[in-house]
């Protein structure tokens, strides 16, 4: 588990090390972490159930938190949420730390607790995260399928911050893994520099609720 | 479309305890009591009815649509879906839904979001968040804009595509189609009736719901 403030037009590159990936992840706004990344907001803006390059990241106050520059894996799981203690447990068995220490299975639930209280932040403030990595679909009878096979390793995905952001990660099984060993896959995470997105910008073209995200997180910055 | 599992229930509207009609645009906040059954009723068809629960003994467990959808595995909701929060715990279970699915996805319209999906002119239009937080402020509770996670759309219809598309289609729903659910604990019930007139989420026209309370039957 990890959180930094990363400032607004940079990069953030995740990479699977090894296949079986799944990243958590929250974002706030730096400067007023009430406006936060809504998962509903930015799956009616765009149409989707599935995260992927083009897309922009949607706080609750209308505003672009972060841009999907680039994604060599095409699907990551906005739907399922987090593990708890009691599904590591389920899936994964006890792992305490009195009996593994430092390997003890974590889950994301605490792991984001943790981090938010850093922050200033709790429970409140936990709310609806994405997984990285991983794939979820949803048959015609709304019944969701998780795929253990989707990330083979060595995929990234790459965020453009849009506005000075607080990010909140947690790698920890997805909830729907299969029971069985609990999976520990690094993941990387490289900052670099971005440019703000121009007019001919992938990302700002991709839908027209894309544009007028940017264009509306733009006036925090006037 | 999908197999609808319709279930109707056994209560009489005349047994109820309590029954409001909540105009389309306007906000409710109530306590149910453990054991009792909430319905809420679609009077006039194809209306959204945005709804938020919080547990009433420590309102930091909340409804979490995440979670709900996990521990059922399928994202609609209907008759025997359990209504989970965000400790993993159940809260409520739907037990009769002569409707047949109700969204879990597109959560509640807001000012912001509204300038995001039509236009920056929309930015003062009424909308779901707006009256919840209004419930909100007046609750006496120490909630806010910081307790509102995604809500549940009874009588919404949000399809999920195999290949990961969303769909926001014509309701489901018709006049008095219903959905009801039982209370494992006190909880407080928020609902706004949407007046979203920028999708066809009320068919472009926002109408009436009601709201009934029983008593546990024995």
């Amino acid at each position: 588990m990890w959180s930094m403030r990363v400032t607004r037009h940079r990069t953030i590159r995740f990479t699977a090390l090894t296949g079986g990936a799944n990243l958590s992840a929250l974002f706030f706004n730096a400067a007023n972490p009430l406006d936060r990344l809504n998962i509903p907001d930015t799956l009616k803006a765009l149409h989707t159930a599935k995260i992927t390059k083009g897309h922009v990241l949607m706080s609750d106050m209308g505003h672009a938190l972060a841009s999907v520059i680039d994604d060599t894996l095409g699907w990551h799981d906005p739907l399922a949420g987090l593990t708890t203690a009691e599904i590591v447990r389920h899936s994964f068995g006890s792992g305490s730390y009195q009996e593994l220490r430092n390997d003890f299975l974590r889950n994301s639930h605490d792991n984001f607790l943790i981090e938010l209280n850093k922050h200033g932040l709790g429970i409140r403030d936990l709310v609806a995260c994405l997984n990285f990595f991983s794939k979820v679909s949803a048959d015609e009878e709304g019944r969701l399928h998780f795929d253990p096979t989707h990330c083979k390793g060595g995929e990234s995905i790459t965020l453009r911050t849009e506005m000075d952001l607080l990010v909140v990660l947690s790698n920890c099984p997805h909830p729907m893994h299969p029971p069985g060993d609990y999976p520990r896959i690094p993941v990387e995470v490289e900052i670099g520099l971005a440019t703000k997105p121009e007019e001919e910008d992938f990302c700002r073209n991709f839908r027209p609720e894309c544009a007028r995200a940017l264009a509306l997180t733009e006036r925090l910055y006037l | 479309m999908s197999t609808l599992n319709y279930v109707e229930s056994p209560l009489h509207e005349a047994d109820a305890i309590y029954t409001k009609i909540i105009p389309a645009g306007d906000g409710w906040m109530h306590l149910i009591k453990a054991g009792q059954t909430l319905r809420i009723t679609d009077l006039e068809g194809n209306q959204a009815a945005d709804t938020f629960f919080f547990d009433a003994a420590d309102t930091d467990e909340r409804y979490c649509a995440q979670t709900t959808i996990r521990a059922q595995g399928g994202i609609y909701l209907t008759t025997g879906t359990r209504l989970m929060s965000n400790r993993d715990r159940s809260m409520l279970t739907i037990t009769a839904d002569t409707c047949g699915r109700h969204d879990t996805l597109g959560g509640a319209c807001a000012a912001e979001s509204n300038m995001v999906r039509y236009a920056r002119s929309k930015r003062f239009m009424h909308n779901c968040r707006d009256s919840f937080l209004l419930q909100l402020a007046q609750s006496g509770l120490p909630l806010g804009k910081r307790d509102l996670a995604h809500n549940i759309n009874f009588f919404m219809n949000v399809p999920v595509t195999p290949e990961g598309g969303l769909k926001f289609d014509d309701g489901v729903s018709e006049p008095g189609k219903y959905v009801e659910m039982v209370a494992e604990r006190n909880v407080h019930c928020l609902i706004s009736n949407c007046p979203q007139l920028n999708n066809p989420c009320n068919a472009y026209n926002p109408t009436p719901i009601r709201v009934s309370i029983w008593e546990p039957l024995s």
